[in-house]
């Protein structure tokens, strides 16, 4: 990430230590991921240690500091969806992107994650492609909203 | 600033207003054993074994004596069979991630505590935050950190800055009660800036 881009965004926030996340939240949502240069960038013009904000960075689920692909895929596990299929959805985004959860491709395409409930059991299974929700998946159809990004 | 009397083990201690109750014991002489208090640092209350029995109105409640402060009036247990068991069973879960301790198993000695009560899981650091406490507030310079969170959290050295600095320091070596810390700045310095001569 051009360094350029980050100093766009700690501006944004006057370069308060008080909007950290803010800026981390920023960085990640453009980025899709946390580069170290960045995290570096962010703990000198907001004078926070570079400690404090790995903690940060690693504390919550919402940033990475390892390279995210371009699509993020959640695959729903909880109760709902797990009775109604889940482990068969999650089969097929594996099959189709051949990685498991945690991880990412190599050509940096697809990171898939599980989750616990996304608030919507009534659609089980459901699975969410950059936040958009796909429900009552079934494998074929997880295969074909797949194939629709690239 | 004002004096605040309470009752400590049935002694009667005067303590500066916004002291802790740990301070106001130790002022008076009465032992609480700690593992993550320092002189040096802000009250941190990561390890509660200063846990201790207040009383105040007739009610009850035991609390971390390193970061509850004193008021007048209170009456303060450090010893109850209730308070034994508390510091038995921290003990114990500590012993599970660092059973060899020396710390440890001198409290645990005096404590009662069954090293082997819980399964091991060898992660030695036990999150007292004292090594990462001291870099920041004592030292400045923010060279160790935690990262992670839950069962995943643990110390990590800020490779560019531990280069830099903690050779002529090691300040914090000294303070861990697991002697981890020492263990991952080895680690750390054998993998990621290995020294002029084990370099060459
Ligand atoms: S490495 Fe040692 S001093 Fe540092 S947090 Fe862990 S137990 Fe405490
Ligand atoms: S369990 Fe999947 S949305 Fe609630
Ligand atoms: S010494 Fe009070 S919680 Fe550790």
């Amino acid at each position: 990430m051009d360094i350029a881009r980050v100093d766009q965004i700690i501006d944004r926030y006057g370069a308060d230590e008080s909007y950290l996340i803010q800026v981390l939240l920023d960085i990640q949502t453009e980025n899709n991921w946390l580069p170290q240069e960045a995290l570096e960038r962010v703990a000198e013009r907001l004078r926070v240690p570079l400690s404090r904000i790995l903690h940060i960075a690693t504390f919550y689920k919402a940033f990475s500091t390892v390279p995210k692909g371009r699509h993020r895929i959640h695959v729903c596990m909880g109760t709902a969806c797990h009775v109604r299929g889940a482990q068969r959805v999650l089969d097929a985004v594996q099959e189709a992107t051949g990685i498991k959860p945690g991880e990412t491709d190599l050509e940096l395409k697809f990171s898939l994650e599980t989750v616990n409930c996304l608030g919507c059991c009534a659609l089980g299974p459901v699975m969410e492609i950059d936040g958009k929700t796909y429900g009552k998946m079934t494998p074929a159809e997880t295969a074909e909203a797949l194939r629709n990004h690239d | 600033m004002s004096e605040v009397r309470l009752q400590i083990d049935g002694q009667e201690v005067t303590a500066p207003e916004g002291a802790t109750v740990l301070e106001a014991a130790q002022g008076a002489g009465i032992p609480i054993p700690t593992l993550c208090h320092h002189e040096k640092l802000e009250p941190f209350g990561s390890c509660r074994l200063c846990t201790v029995e207040v009383e105040r109105g007739g009610r009850k409640q035991h609390v971390v004596s390193c970061v509850y402060p004193v008021a007048e009036g209170l009456t303060v247990r450090t010893r109850t069979p209730e308070i034994e068991r508390i510091r038995r069973v921290i003990l114990e879960l500590y012993l599970a991630h660092a059973p060899e301790a020396p710390r440890l198993k001198a409290l645990a000695e005096e404590y009662g505590a069954n090293k082997d009560r819980f399964d091991k899981e060898s992660s030695f650091c036990i999150h007292c935050g004292l090594c990462v406490r001291y870099c920041a507030e004592v030292k400045k310079k923010h060279a160790v950190g935690f990262i992670n969170r839950g069962t995943k959290k643990e110390v990590a050295f800020v490779p560019d800055i531990a280069a830099r600095e903690c050779w002529k320091c090691k300040e914090c070596f000294p303070l861990c009660p697991t002697s981890w810390l020492q263990a991952a700045y080895v680690l750390v310095e054998g993998i990621l800036f290995p020294r002029e001569e084990q370099r060459a």
